[in-house]
């Protein structure tokens, strides 16, 4: 049976937690001044060159509160402010060049002023909105205890407020846990109206949505293809021979015994040869080992058959869906693919982890670096596939190595199965 | 009896060269792409062409293309086209330059060794070949047309033999009945579809396949 703390005790708790929530709001977008002061700092020092430093920090400080405030209007008003940034480019190199990739980015999202504005303006109303709710508690119970010990003592501190005084002020109190969520929901609704993305924004996001899709539906037919033409190719055409010798060796067999028996030795070779194929094509489609044993265990299986040693470290709670292990099976041996191909290494690493809801991937090798992300090559391949899963690929290359390969991809596990 | 033979696949173009030499045909041109097929039946001008759907470099209906331009610089050219599947499409763009001997075949028919040399004969000889496979779509596709709904089951299979191209000896030893009994299914056939009545073989057939393509 249940405990009903009664209406008292559940008035008492929603007066008190809405008041809390109102002075946090309240004191935090105040603090938050300060960063918007630096904000405006860091930009000002960007022409001493310092800001190219000092820019970055603070404007993810301000988008870090903004995120913060989106996320309070969505757990305590059941406000949702959908997150308007526009996504981290990809190709962020380190030093200098990656900072300024990185103020570029972040100077040319519009979702950073209008953070930065509402870091301002939404000081008052955060102020207004977040203490009236306070305010009303304390003079209410102000109130409430100056009567009470009046009339308790039966003696007057100070003059007695009028009777419909009294009745006001205790009235205050009781609209407190009426009125006070729904100050906190109007305040939600004025922080959407500069924290949440604005239409074109939206309409860009969509834009880019459709762009990654159709890439994504090209990379498969083209993939469709491929398996189509290695059929066609292979095994159906190693099995057409393989009915032709025997047929052959049918019509011959009587008065050509010795020729007979060859082209039935061609035939079992073009069946062998068949079923080869067909495993090959298999195992490029979806390998069974991935089918049996996971990413974990087909990754593992990967890496044996390379010619270099691979140190695996793969630790993941339970198992994604099968298209996101899928693709992130085949990015994997992309990159190992490439790796062997092109970088000279002789020893690689790879790894796979699971944190916040990402699978996170990363290939690297000791080569001798300078790999890009050049059109039509396996690596942007991957990407493509990636980017239907919302995953990105950053590949980090210097000249003289070494070479990393990092894929990141947002998705679910299930609980592992045994 | 010169043949040509169009395949890019090296071990199905040798095995197709040891097949049609060991029944006493000429090989005069075995190539494995579009434009050298063309160059090579306009300039042989074989006893019949045997040509693969699919050739580079475009990997595409390559070949099918070289024997339908084959066949309008030489009319009456003989081509016998191979493929991995059959497309009843192919075969009407095949049937409308009808003059001289056409067969369209699954690959996987060179396996029955005797039946695809015969085919390779009778298309040479300016008759036709269908597969079982592309008539089975064509008559699929007419399944519920008025006049084919007319016909009995045994005068369907009659005129689905017919279609592949089997003369009436063909289709009585087939069917296990004689020749005159045949010959009363098709005549039956030819009414019930409103045909006219051909005697000689490969013009009933095109008449026949003409129907179904229509």
């Amino acid at each position: 049976m249940s405990h009903d703390p009664g209406i008292f005790r559940r008035l008492v708790r929603l007066t008190l937690v809405t008041c809390t929530r109102g002075l946090v709001q309240a004191v935090v977008s105040v603090a938050g001044l300060l960063l918007f002061f630096a904000a405006l700092l860091s930009l000002l020092s960007l022409a001493t060159g310092i800001g190219i430093l000092l820019v970055p920090m603070s404007l993810l400080a301000v988008r870090r509160l903004a995120s913060t405030q989106r996320r309070w209007a969505r757990e305590w008003s059941r406000v949702t402010i959908a997150t308007p940034y526009r996504p981290r480019p990809v190709e962020i190199t380190n030093g200098l060049i990656g900072r300024l990739q990185r103020c570029k980015w972040l100077l040319t999202d519009p979702a950073t002023w209008r953070d930065l504005l509402w870091t301002l303006v939404g000081v008052p109303v955060s102020v207004v909105l977040g203490l009236l709710p306070v305010f009303m508690l304390v003079v209410g119970v102000w109130t409430v205890v100056a009567d009470l010990g009046a009339w308790f003592f039966g003696l007057w501190s100070t003059a007695p407020p009028g009777f419909w005084g009294q009745v006001f002020f205790l009235g205050l109190l009781l609209l407190v846990p009426t009125t006070g969520p729904l100050l906190l929901r109007v305040h939600a609704w004025a922080a959407s109206s500069l924290l949440a993305p604005t239409r074109e924004a939206m309409t860009a996001q969509v834009g880019q949505l459709a762009e990654s899709r159709s890439q994504a539906v090209d990379a498969s037919a083209a993939e469709l293809r491929r398996i189509e033409r290695d059929l066609h190719d292979g095994a159906q055409a190693r099995l057409v021979s393989l009915g032709m010798n025997i047929g052959f060796a049918e019509q011959v067999l009587r008065d050509n015994p010795d020729l007979a028996l060859n082209l039935l030795a061609e035939a079992r070779a073009s069946s062998g040869q068949a079923l080869t194929e067909l495993r090959t094509l298999v195992r490029g489609i979806h390998p069974p080992v991935l089918a049996e044993r996971g990413l974990d265990g087909a990754v593992q299986a990967l890496t044996l058959s390379l010619p270099l040693p691979v140190d695996l470290h793969i630790e993941l709670p339970g198992r994604a869906s099968a298209p996101v292990e899928s693709a992130v099976y085949f990015a994997i041996a992309e990159a190992l693919a490439n790796l062997i191909k092109h970088s000279g290494a002789n020893r690689a690493w790879v790894q796979v982890e699971y944190h916040s809801g990402k699978l996170v991937a990363i290939v690297g090798d000791n080569g001798t670096g300078g790999a890009s992300l050049r059109p039509g090559g396996g690596l942007r391949g991957v990407e493509r596939r990636l980017a239907a899963f919302d995953g990105v690929l950053a590949l980090t290359s210097p000249v003289g190595g070494p070479t990393v390969v990092t894929m990141e991809l947002p998705c679910e596990l299930s609980l592992a199965r045994t | 009896m010169r043949v040509v033979l169009g395949e890019d696949l090296t071990l199905l173009r040798d095995g197709l060269i040891r097949l049609l030499t060991a029944y006493d045909m000429d090989v005069v041109a075995a190539v494995d792409n579009g434009p050298e097929l063309l160059t090579a039946l306009v300039t042989h001008r074989p006893d019949v062409a045997v040509v693969d759907v699919r050739l580079p470099p475009s990997f595409t209906d390559e070949g099918l293309k070289a024997a339908i331009e084959a066949r309008a610089q030489v009319p009456g050219l003989p081509v016998l086209v191979l493929s991995q599947h059959v497309e009843p499409l192919y075969a009407r763009e095949l049937l409308s330059a009808a003059r001289g001997g056409l067969g369209y075949l699954l690959k996987d028919r060179v396996s029955d060794v005797r039946r695809f040399i015969e085919a390779v004969r009778t298309v040479a000889g300016g008759g036709t070949a269908m597969d079982p496979e592309v008539v089975a779509q064509l008559l699929a596709r007419h399944a519920r047309d008025e006049p084919l709904s007319r016909l009995t089951p045994r005068e369907r299979e009659v005129l689905a033999l017919m279609a592949e191209g089997r003369a009436n000896a063909g289709i009585a030893a087939r069917l296990v009945v004689t020749e005159s009994a045949v010959n009363k299914h098709i005549g039956n056939i030819f009414t019930k579809l409103d045909l006219y009545p051909d005697e000689d073989g490969n013009r009933r057939v095109l008449a026949v396949l003409a129907y179904l393509n229509a």
